[in-house]
């Protein structure tokens, strides 16, 4: 709280006017706190739920439930799909980064580009293409193939950014103190890596929890699949709401595991001036065949969707696209993302601001409350407001309030990582000097700050609307009667096998998550200051 | 609340608009909200007749049988559906058991036999579906083929058939199967099918990977394979349906039934769209359309590609006896759920 007193203290006339500027702060950071807190406390209603109905079922239901063999299987599969997708992805999305960052390679800029764009593609979609390429895959291997390809980009981003931003001076002094440049990869380079490694192999492993288009396409059980079909043959059913208890133990499970991997090490750089940027290394003559590792990325990722879905666009003809489900499909989805953008970002405006203008114990506490209900998977959070709203909130059964809450609580960190960078930029005296002008603070933080902070709020507007776009579970189990989106009526028509029919659907979810990619891509390089 | 800026007022108010907007926009045209569990192309060939012919609006939401069912009897009296329409009978007697059906009036029930409706008169079949094996032509011959479904609990068959046990419409052949030939039998030829076979999500699915030669047979409803037919034929090239006939429980013939609900405030339209269904023009869909399923309605006539109805030799079974809960119980204790 010093950053506040010290310009009171710089200006101790303020002070003795009739409202102190001083209390205005306060009164603002404390409503601020208060509206935080209560979203922190919306937040924490899946979890809530699970509690309360595990209490419910009363404990020896519970438990025939949880302890059986089905819930072993599942446990065993999810256990599986982690530990065999993860390390493929490291290696590729490390090699993939260095290439592109780090090297001579030919055309770097290009493959780059084409290591995010898979991230366009939803991942219930990448698998609809290699089901129809391969309409024999299924189980773990397949799972584990589609999901590297689906997933690769959440890794590449960070890696490379990270790679990007190393200080060169370090790597120097390895090598003058004679390390081979392979060394110095491994002893210098990689370690560096850490932090970016972890939150990109975090954020796989949360997908690989809560995917459920994906691997219900290609036939392999997780917990998100098994969650699913109980609840479309018990409705919100015990058995149903306990397989949820353990996927949520699971997602913590993994929370937990990365605050231990990543460590506390120190990785900044002090002294005076910028680093220089890295040097390329000169491949020589690998130079031709090191692009072979992007071409065949880009080629499983998408050469393949972009064979199937052309494929069954030409088989459809203009037929398919003129069914008049797909336009209103298409305005509906528009609707919801929109709705859901603007819902997350308004709930998440007052942590972000929190977090950065007053940041504190307990603030850090309900910070990590906002944070902890993204890492839910949408089916866990999609049963807690089926249930919460047809037993208790009625009227807010099968509304478009309760999706959109859904979104909100789905995804709320994207939400609050842009807001907050956004707000960091914007000096605080700006602030402070339309407050001693007159203007109430929130006022001032809506008029001031939020107006500057724009180009961060309409990135992470972007980012949510693009989650909304391909959101599937969650939609489905929530959705009001009659409401039909894009990702919805794809499922239910490659349900029914009517690959040809579902092609426009995922083009258009494709066409709408392509600028938004391209959006994050670029603001992946701008945060690397470049 | 003086600290609460006008701008922030306005963007709340502005989302409270627009997740409002679209469902007032529903509200307003009313009409009659049907949660259908059926295939959604017939379904919807049933709704269009319907609203051609009387003006009534339909809306959809769509679901699986059981899951439309529990969900009904969750939202209880503030149910928002007016019809309730399903693949196979399990569903409606849960719900009918909760008491949330309003008994159907004469006129509608007359229209059906007996046997395709309960003795309550709260819900009316509309169509039907027989179980079969579809099996791979190049795999089995005639003489392989089971004679009965509790064949396939046979070490012989491991691995070597398929099916969908999520989907309702393979809960509801248990349902039969428990219905005939008691809890025991049932739980024991689960728990084999757990060892023996390969779960497909979907029968379609499930037929497909027959014809692609991925697993000699599977256990689904006889329409899947004419539908594909009427279409390309691509995912059915290479299989034929095998009727167990013999009142076996595989020749089980499953009713799909439409009902409505006691906490319909649209109730004329809710019994008119319930007797247009089963009445002339709606059989008339399942003759004509794609659908392919059997037309029950007195009088009615189903598809001439069938095999006809009287030569299924479909065993006796009480649509309204069949336990869906029981049934989920046992497959979730076999595992397969």
């Amino acid at each position: 709280m010093t950053l506040q007193a010290q310009p009171l203290r710089a200006y101790p006339v303020l002070a003795t006017q009739p409202l102190p500027l001083r209390r205005v702060r306060q009164l603002a950071a404390k409503s601020l706190f208060g509206l935080a807190a209560l979203v922190s406390l919306v937040t924490l209603l899946p979890l809530g739920f699970i509690l309360w109905i595990t209490l419910q079922t009363g404990w020896e239901t519970a438990s025939a439930l949880i302890f059986r063999a089905r819930v072993g299987e599942l446990l065993v599969n999810t256990a599986l799909l982690e530990v065999l997708t993860l390390p493929p992805c490291i290696v590729l999305a490390v090699a993939l980064a260095w290439l592109t960052e780090r090297s001579d390679v030919p055309g770097a800029r290009f493959w780059s580009w084409l290591a995010v764009a898979p991230l366009a593609i939803p991942a219930f979609v990448q698998s609809y293409a290699w089901i129809g390429v391969a309409p024999g895959m299924h189980g773990l291997f397949a799972a584990v193939f589609v999901s590297v390809l689906a997933y690769l980009p959440f890794l590449y981003l960070p890696v490379a950014a990270q790679l990007r931003r190393l200080d060169p001076a370090m790597e120097d002094a390895a090598a003058s103190l004679g390390l081979d440049p392979w060394r110095v990869f491994l002893r210098v380079v990689l370690p560096q890596l850490r932090i970016a490694l972890c939150g990109g192999s975090l954020l796989i492993g949360l997908h690989l929890l809560a995917e459920y288009g994906l691997y219900a396409m290609i036939r392999f059980d997780t917990f998100t699949t098994a969650i699913v079909d109980q609840f479309q043959s018990s409705y919100n059913g015990p058995a149903a709401n306990m397989l949820a208890g353990v996927l949520v133990l699971s997602c913590l499970g993994l929370l937990g595991l990365e605050v231990l991997i990543r460590g506390d090490a120190r990785y900044a750089r002090v002294g005076s001036g910028a680093p220089r940027p890295a040097s390329r290394r000169r491949l020589g003559r690998a130079r031709g065949v090191s692009m072979l590792l992007p071409l065949a990325l880009s080629g499983l990722a998408l050469g393949v969707p972009a064979y199937a879905l052309g494929r069954w666009l030409i088989a459809g003809g203009s037929e398919i696209w003129q069914a008049r489900e797909l336009a209103s499909a298409f305005g509906e989805t528009l609707l919801y993302a929109a709705g859901g953008a603007l819902a997350t970002t308004l709930v998440a405006i007052p942590m972000a601001w929190l977090s950065v203008r007053a940041p504190g114990r307990l603030q850090r506490v309900l910070e990590g409350c906002h944070y902890y209900v993204g890492a839910l998977p949408g089916v866990v959070v999609a049963l807690a407001l089926v249930t919460i709203t047809v037993r208790i909130a009625l009227p807010l059964y099968q509304t478009v309030a309760t999706v959109l809450l859904a979104y909100g609580l789905m995804f709320l960190p994207r939400a609050l990582v842009g807001l907050r960078a956004g707000i960091a930029q914007v000096p605080v005296e700006l602030e402070r000097a339309a407050i001693a002008l007159g203007r109430r603070p929130a006022g001032a933080i809506f008029s001031v700050t939020m107006r500057l902070a724009a180009p961060g709020v309409a990135a992470c507007m972007a980012l949510v609307a693009m989650g909304v776009t391909t959101e599937l579970t969650a939609t489905l189990m929530l959705a009001p009667n009659g409401t039909r989106t894009l990702a919805t009526e794809f499922w239910a028509l490659t349900n029914e096998l009517d690959y040809a029919a579902a092609a426009p659907y995922a083009a258009l979810m494709i066409a709408l998550s392509l600028p938004l990619t391209a959006l994050l891509h670029a603001q992946s390089r701008r945060v690397a200051g470049q | 609340m003086t600290l609460m800026p006008s701008s922030l007022m306005r963007a709340a108010a502005l989302a409270l608009i627009l997740s409002g907007a679209s469902h007032a926009v529903r509200a307003a045209d009313e009409g009659i909200t049907v949660y259908n569990a059926q295939h959604e192309s017939l379904t919807k060939a049933w709704a269009d007749g319907f609203t051609k012919e009387t003006g009534i609006k339909v809306t959809i939401r769509k679901g699986g049988d059981t899951e439309l069912a529990n969900q009904i009897v969750q939202e209880g009296a503030a149910s928002p559906a007016d019809v309730f329409v399903t693949e196979n009978s399990p569903a409606m007697v849960l719900v009918e058991k909760a008491g949330l059906f309003a008994t159907l009036p004469k006129d509608v029930l007359a229209q059906v036999p007996a046997n395709f409706q309960p003795s309550s008169g709260r819900w009316v079949g509309v169509a039907a579906r027989s179980t079969v094996f579809v099996y791979d032509t190049r795999k089995l011959k005639e003489a392989d083929l089971p004679k009965s479904l509790l064949d396939l609990a046979d070490a012989k068959w491991k691995g070597h058939w398929a099916a969908s046990p999520s989907g309702a419409d393979f809960q509801a052949i248990v349902g039969a199967l428990l219905e005939l030939k008691g809890e025991k039998v049932t739980a024991e030829w689960l728990k084999a099918m757990k060892a023996n076979s390969t779960a497909y999500r979907g029968n379609s699915v499930a037929m497909k990977a027959v014809n692609a030669g991925e697993v000699d047979g599977a256990v689904i409803y006889h329409y899947y394979y004419f539908g594909d037919q009427a279409k390309t034929g691509e995912n059915s090239g290479n299989v034929r349906l095998h009727y167990f006939r013999n009142g076996d429980p595989g020749a089980f013939l499953s009713t799909s039934g439409a009902g409505v609900l006691a906490s319909s405030k649209h109730k004329e339209q809710a019994e008119a769209f319930v007797k247009w269904m089963a009445g002339k023009h709606g059989q008339a869909v399942l003759r004509d359309g794609d659908s392919f399923e059997y037309a029950i309605a007195n009088g009615a006539e189903s598809n001439p590609k069938l095999e006809p109805i009287a030569q299924l030799q479909a065993p006796k079974v009480e649509p309204s006896k069949l336990d869906s809960k029981k049934v989920s119980e046992l497959m979730t204790a076999a595992g397969l759920l």
